[in-house]
């Protein structure tokens, strides 16, 4: 039974992305054969954090436009067995997606045996936005602790609640909040929305917490997954989440702020 | 936390929590909204019950008032008819 996962936030800058590739390197690297699709239609950028933006040769939109095969567009990644990446079509055709294009690819790579399908969203409440998510069955809700990130989550998630193909059916997407760029620090400090008040404000599960992390921009530059940096909080903080995501009883790690060691002075007048 | 921390903190703690508070506050405002948009049969549900209700009294079409009112569990569809005083 393969599954349909869409990585969605409404807002930008998020780390949707980042997220979707790291997931889906984590699914794949845990041996389910996984494909990740890149939605963001004329500003792809999965390629190029995966690493794979010079082994791009068809995209998404070919493939939908009958112009290439899935085959051909599928890029096999060379680090994580079992892991595929779609990329997008950097047309500026707003209506290069429909919904019988998306779901014959999907439907293709159930076919083929894929485990999971990844659909990296992009930003905005637009086409891409709402194809890649249409035919989702879960959902992760990528959210900063920052309230135009919080409010733009909840409007997503009514979007999947009224609008997808699973709600149209009666039925309804599985929701996972996932938190990225937490600073227990900051929480704190008082300066930050914690993860209890996301939660409760946005009333679905959680499924993780990445802490903010200088090893996720060290990952994009180098195009590397940031889940295969097994030394970096992040990179960990994933791994936990693919745990969780597959049924695992994983604890929270990273959440908790750290205390400075300092000296007396420093404690005096820091 | 230092000794000129200590002072600081204070005044710039809880920015977080503002950030909750108006949140909640945004969200269900908008929620709200939504409800409130969400039953666009209302009018002509009001017009058709007016129309029965006329074949037997005569009403107003301003004695007809439909409402919907969104509960916790439940929402509910309130009608309020005011009849016309016996002769």
């Amino acid at each position: 039974m393969s599954k349909v996962i869409v990585v969605t936030s409404g807002k930008g800058g998020v780390g949707k992305t980042t997220s979707s590739a790291a997931f889906a390197a984590g699914l794949a690297a845990k041996g389910h054969k996984t494909a990740v699709i890149d939605f963001d239609v004329g500003l792809r950028n999965l390629d190029l954090i995966m690493g794979v933006e010079r082994r791009v040769v068809y995209d998404f939109v070919n493939v939908i436009n009958g112009e290439a095969t899935l085959k051909q567009a599928l890029i096999k990644d060379k680090r994580v067995d079992n892991l595929y990446i779609l990329p997008a079509s950097q047309t500026r055709d707003k209506d290069a997606l429909n919904k019988e294009g998306v779901e014959s690819v999907i439907n293709e790579l159930k076919a083929d045996d894929f485990d999971y399908i990844v659909c990296d969203s992009p930003a905005g409440i637009e086409r891409g936005a709402f194809m890649a998510l249409y035919f989702a069955d879960e959902a992760i809700i990528v959210t900063n602790p920052e309230v135009s990130s919080v409010r733009d989550s909840d409007r997503i998630l009514g979007i999947l609640q009224s609008r997808s193909k699973a709600a149209e059916d009666g039925g309804s997407v599985k929701e996972h909040l996932l938190i990225t760029r937490y600073s227990p620090n900051r929480v704190e400090g008082g300066d930050m929305l914690s993860m209890d008040d996301i939660v409760e404000i946005l009333s679905i599960p959680l499924i993780g917490v990445i802490p903010e992390s200088g090893a996720v921009l060290q990952a994009s530059n180098s195009g590397n997954p940031v889940i295969l940096d097994t030394e970096s909080t992040a990179g960990q903080a994933y791994t936990d989440v693919v745990a969780r995501f597959l049924g695992e009883d994983v604890p929270l790690r990273f959440t908790e702020a750290v205390i400075e060691k300092k000296g007396f002075f420093k404690k005096l007048f820091g | 936390m230092g000794l000129f921390n200590f002072f600081k903190k204070e005044k710039k703690k809880d920015t977080a929590s503002l950030a909750k508070e108006r949140l909640q506050i945004l969200i269900a405002h908008e929620h709200t909204d939504k409800s409130k948009k969400s039953p666009d049969y209302l009018p002509k549900l009001q017009a058709e019950i007016l129309e029965v209700i006329r074949k037997y009294v005569h009403v107003d079409e301003k004695d007809v008032n439909v409402n919907v009112e969104k509960g916790d569990d439940f929402d509910v569809l309130e009608l309020n008819i005011t009849l016309p005083e016996d002769k």
